[in-house]
């Protein structure tokens, strides 16, 4: 299955804004394209699958969004 | 009157007229308060409540508008205070040169129209949309780390900042990134315009939605939230 995955802030840095992955798994969840892009989970702030808010462990379906964004607190 | 005739066409002569009756309480007065406070008070917002217990020091240097050689070691609060009086005498400044916490937090936005969030850490920030929350008062929240910033307003019931933070012992990424000067100016600005026009009732404001910027890339993108 083909998953999109769009990155904000600087889980862009080294990476790009936004990747397409082909995947040849039966069953794949954020946590599975986490690991895959060596972002760990605790680094997350915002999943959103398909622009809502989701959680690393829903099983994604061919041409999903999945949207990554870490915490951003500073003042 | 002269000082606010370039407000008008952006605003009408009636919401100008309007402004001086608004109370706005702006929790933090560090890189982005201090923008923030700046541009509410030359905008004419009457009464403004400025929140910080912390004091200047050099390392606020390089963003904080009310910092300067002049006033290392003073409370920020007190700081937005003193030049609020030099920039615009027609409006109320109130200091509370305190940290808040969940005894203090309600009496200090009490009465206040809106609450501008301009903390610096994620906990706090959850404790203020407790206390907004309970208190009936939108909250306009603003963070910002590195190149990057976000802003979006949160009405009572809509808890915006529990989609954001679903960890609140988690560390922002301006703990390794920094802040550099302009970001915060940035999102100050946008938390502004955000206040303005639930303070007005303009349409079309970042409520359920988060503004995500990235100035290394100059991507401005509007999420739902």
């Amino acid at each position: 299955m083909k998953i999109e995955v769009r990155l904000f802030a600087y889980f862009r840095e080294g990476r790009d804004k936004k990747l397409f992955l082909e995947i040849n798994e039966d069953e794949v969840t954020p946590r599975y394209i986490l690991n895959k892009l060596n972002i760990e989970e605790k680094e997350v702030s915002i999943l959103l699958i398909n622009g809502r808010d989701g959680k690393a462990t829903t099983t994604l379906k061919d041409g999903d969004v999945v949207s990554l964004f870490p915490p951003v607190g500073g003042g | 009157m002269g000082r606010y005739e370039r407000n008008i066409k952006t605003l009408s002569v009636e919401e100008n007229e309007r402004l001086k009756d608004f109370y706005v309480c702006v929790i933090g007065c560090g890189g982005i308060g201090g923008y923030v406070i700046e541009m509410l008070g030359r905008l004419g917002i009457g009464h403004i409540t400025a929140v910080d217990g912390d004091n200047f020091c050099e390392s606020n240097l390089n963003r904080q508008i009310l910092s300067s050689n002049k006033t290392i070691g003073k409370n920020k609060a007190e700081t937005a205070r003193d030049r609020m009086k030099d920039v615009n005498d027609l409006i109320e400044v109130i200091a509370v040169p305190e940290f808040i916490n969940k005894d203090n937090i309600l009496d200090i936005i009490k009465g206040h129209h809106v609450v501008i969030d301009a903390l610096d850490n994620i906990e706090t920030r959850l404790l203020l949309q407790d206390a907004c929350e309970k208190a009936g008062i939108p909250l306009v929240h603003g963070a910002i780390g590195g190149w990057y910033g976000q802003v979006t307003s949160i009405f009572p019931g809509d808890r915006t900042l529990d989609v954001i933070y679903e960890d609140k012992d988690q560390k922002g990424i301006e703990k390794t990134l920094g802040n550099p000067s302009f970001t915060p100016a940035l999102i100050a600005s946008i938390q502004v315009s955000e206040a303005v026009k639930i303070l007005i009732n303009k349409k079309d404001t970042l409520r359920n939605k988060m503004l995500v910027v990235d100035l290394l890339s100059q991507d401005f993108e509007v999420i739902n939230l």
